[in-house]
């Protein structure tokens, strides 16, 4: 079979790798991912065991040292936060699908693009060999907080392994800044014909919105990492108090406070959560409704609450300070903010709901994976409020509560996103790698959909009684073989613990089901019919999932994609349903379906 | 030497998990909780029941009436997020706005990579300065006080929090080195200890017993065993405690 794509045909390996081919890159971006997730499953599967039986040698390790079950931590968080959720929506799909879903042939800065990716991969490797150095990788988490991270005395790994944590997170802020200037750019410049803003799917407002969230972020954490660097390395003392003593080592030098990297941080970091959500937020409105042969409900109130949740994701970084020393009176004043962050996304939890009432949709599996991230997203969200109280977060703070939350609506619901995204969107990922057209199996994916819900919320439900009775985060160890008021309290949570390990294998195991799709359905997997989900964005323009349709020669041809309407246009006649693609003149609708 | 007094709070939710309660502004924290996870609970079920009816039911036209299906109920959870938010920030000034009376009792609570130390000031009511030169496990100096200052003679440091039950404390929190967060489940606090900053915390204990206290911020490889016990006891057993451990001027 012959390739339109004259890079995916080019036999040297050196052109095909450095690509810079948007759809090529998206790839690349997700194999990254899917790498990366891997690791940081298995990490998570590893904390599991050694959280209920700490005396488990792990194979070719042995023991699990305290400092070992720390790196563990730090490398899950950081890998699954950076390396999945925020690279596989936004840099992924987002360049595997953004263009074409605005006619458009070409991301706005292709070099710039590819130099993202490599950036992003030279960040990965560097993150990965961080536990092969002397002492290991960092123990300091995802949010290195100073002075445990600004002092190598602090602990094992805080060392090389934390330099190496540092040049890696500013390797891949760099990129991520690359990235969301390209797509931002994009967006603005590379709209095709009649492709107005409010005809926009909200997928591309998905990706907007992160994207401007990523350029303001990304900036701000890159400027606290280097920073950061310099307490380390070149005696200055942003984040280090005159006086503080580590370890016996005692900090002469300028006055910082450790306050400021907690505000850099998470002015930062809560954005970040919505960067990792945002697109799943906008694909799932896309798929309920192409599901459901309906518009998404109060289509324009949802691209005003994406808008606005990114504004308000903006001013609640405090609410992850409440019991950190900052002001009370400043804490009230983020409370307020972040709770109010709750009526965007409770707009966009009903429109989801009225778009499906009484549509009796298709279910797919992918709408299966919209549908159980409408489920996910509520469950994870509802407990949202509630740490935005700081009172409740005088109970509740850096409990196991708080890791049920986040992990509910970020990683679970964030991953069903990236789920839902893989099996719609698999026809273009198999055309870009050259087999056009392959549609993942439906019933391994209903398979891989049941389990993978049911033990999604054997894990994480529990886990919020866990810390309802007191357990703290980043315990290397529930027990500690003496009988302390500590160990009591401690002890109720086992049952609890058990539960979340075990379901945790099933959750897990659930996953080989989804690698064996993917593999069965590139090996052996037959075409499936164009725009096999009659959807109407224009990502299944004939020109883009045709490998057959001549291709333009110019970009000038590829003007000739003219949009006529909004995305979800479907009818209903009594003969059935049909549906009228966003780049369909109006004089070619067939008044009657075939 | 103080009788272990057995815990006689009992949990205010079982159903939740919640440990026993044993601070005076703890029930209403208790009651905040519980009534935000029934309502959250409440919220799921219904969100889900309204999901898998709409998924039942037989086929109807798209639905239109976007203020009955969406602003409308959007202004009912609105309204109730404003109600509880409201309640929340009561609370919130009840315990952090304001300092603690004037005769609350002075505790300092110190954090060090991993452990717990607890000073209590004498007759003085006064701290004596510490200095991070003079830190010295070694000499038994931990916190390194400094000797010459006269606020340092009758300073107490202990490694177990020892307190009157139904006495306002006020704990003044401090770190030697990196963050490290202090955590009583029972009483239902926890603020971090930041270095190069003092915090205060103020409370009154109300049920006597064994209590644990965590460390609830990351602070190093140590984090998960830097705990400590938080007694309970009522006064006459506090200060015939209190005067059985040595001053530092005995040290």
């Amino acid at each position: 079979m012959t390739l339109p794509n004259q890079q995916v045909l080019s036999p040297k390996l050196y052109t095909r790798l450095f690509t810079t081919d948007h759809r090529i890159i998206g790839l690349q971006y997700l194999a990254l991912a899917l790498f990366s997730v891997t690791i940081g499953t298995l990490l998570s599967l590893v904390m599991r065991i050694h959280l209920v039986w700490p005396t488990w040698p792990l194979p070719l390790h042995g023991l699990i040292l305290p400092e070992d079950y720390l790196a563990v931590v730090t490398l899950h968080g950081t890998i699954m936060l950076f390396f999945v959720l925020t690279t596989a929506p936004q840099a992924g799909f987002g360049n595997l699908i953004l263009p074409s879903q605005l006619g458009a042939r070409h991301m706005a800065f292709p070099v710039l693009n590819a130099l993202s990716f490599w950036t992003t991969a030279a960040a990965l490797i560097t993150l990965l060999s961080s536990p092969l150095v002397p002492n290991g990788a960092a123990i300091s988490g995802w949010t290195a907080y100073p002075p445990l991270s600004a002092v190598a005395a602090a602990g094992p790994g805080q060392g090389l392994g934390m330099d190496l944590w540092l040049v890696s997170i500013s390797l891949f802020a760099l990129a991520s800044t690359a990235s969301s200037i390209n797509i931002l750019t994009t967006i603005i410049r590379n709209r095709c014909p009649g492709l107005t803003w409010d005809r926009l799917p909200l997928t591309v407002w998905g990706w907007f919105t992160a994207a401007l969230l990523s350029l303001i972020a990304f900036s701000v954490l890159l400027a606290a990492l280097l920073l950061l660097f310099c307490d380390r390395h070149c005696g200055t003392g942003f984040f280090v108090p005159t006086g503080d003593l580590v370890n016996g080592v005692l900090h002469r030098g300028a006055n910082g406070s450790p306050l400021l990297w907690l505000h850099l941080f998470w002015f930062f970091g809560h954005p970040e959560v919505y960067i990792a959500i945002l697109p799943g937020m906008g694909l799932t409105s896309m798929l309920l409704a192409n599901f459901s042969r309906r518009r998404p409900f109060a289509y324009r109130t949802m691209i005003y609450t994406t808008l606005l949740i990114g504004l308000l994701g903006l001013l609640v970084w405090g609410h992850h300070m409440f019991v950190s020393g900052l002001n009370p009176f400043a804490s009230s004043a983020f409370s307020v903010s972040s709770i109010a962050i709750a009526i965007p996304a409770t707009a966009k939890v009903l429109s989801w709901l009225a778009t499906i009432w009484r549509a009796k949709p298709q279910y797919t599996t992918a709408m299966l994976f919209s549908l159980g991230f409408v489920s996910l997203f509520i469950a994870g969200g509802l407990t949202g409020p509630i740490l935005a109280q700081p009172i409740l977060d005088q109970y509740l703070n850096n409990t196991l509560f708080v890791v049920a939350h986040f992990h509910l609506i970020m990683a679970m619901a964030g991953v069903f996103g990236l789920f839902a995204a893989t099996y719609y969107w698999f026809p273009q990922i198999s055309a870009a790698l050259g087999k056009p057209n392959l549609i993942l199996s439906e019933s391994l994916g209903r398979w891989h959909f049941w389990i993978t819900i049911l033990a999604a919320y054997a894990v994480f439900l529990p886990m919020h009684l866990s810390g309802l009775a007191g357990e703290p985060r980043h315990y290397a160890q529930l027990t500690t073989g003496s009988l302390t008021p500590t160990t009591a309290l401690l002890a109720r949570t086992i049952p609890a613990n058990l539960h979340t390990t075990y379901s945790a294998f099933v959750l897990a195991a659930a996953q080989l089901l989804f690698f064996y799709n993917l593999v069965r359905t590139l090996l052996r997997g037959t075409p499936a019919p164009e725009n096999p989900w009659q959807s109407t964005t224009l990502e299944w323009h004939p020109q883009f999932t045709n490998p057959f349709f001549p291709l333009p020669a110019s970009d000038e041809e590829t003007e000739k994609i003219i949009v006529y309407r909004d995305p979800c246009h479907y009818h209903a006649p009594p003969s059935g349903t049909i549906f009228i693609p966003q780049w369909m003149p109006d004089a070619s609708i067939d008044p009657k379906p075939e | 030497m103080i009788l272990a007094s057995a815990p006689t709070a009992t949990s205010p939710s079982a159903f939740w998990y919640l440990p026993i309660d044993a601070a005076a502004h703890g029930p209403a924290l208790d009651h905040h909780l519980l009534l935000n996870l029934w309502i959250a609970l409440a919220l799921l079920t219904l969100a889900h029941l309204i999901l898998f009816t709409g998924l039942i039911l037989r086929l109807r036209s798209e639905p239109t009436h976007i203020g009955r299906i969406e602003y409308l109920p959007l202004a009912i959870i609105t309204t109730l997020f404003i109600a509880l938010a409201v309640r929340a920030e009561s609370l919130w000034a009840a315990n952090r706005y304001t300092g603690p009376s004037r005769t609350a009792l002075q505790i300092e609570v110190t954090g060090v990579q991993f452990a717990w130390y607890f000073r209590y000031p004498g007759p003085d009511a006064t701290f004596g300065v510490t200095r991070p030169q003079l830190v010295s496990a070694a000499e038994a100096n931990p916190l390194g006080i400094d000797p010459a200052d006269p606020h340092s003679i009758d300073d107490r440091v202990t490694s177990k929090l020892v307190l009157p039950a139904n006495r306002e404390i006020d704990l003044t929190l401090r770190s030697q080195d990196v963050i490290h967060g202090l955590s009583i489940p029972e009483l239902r606090l926890k603020q971090n200890a930041i270095p190069g900053q003092t915090v205060h915390l103020h409370f009154t204990a109300t049920t006597p017993g064994t209590y644990a206290l965590l460390c609830t911020q990351l602070c190093g490889l140590g984090h998960f065993r830097m705990n400590a016990t938080v007694q309970v006891v009522p006064w006459g057993d506090y200060i015939g405690w209190l005067a059985s451990q040595p001053t530092e001027a005995h040290q």
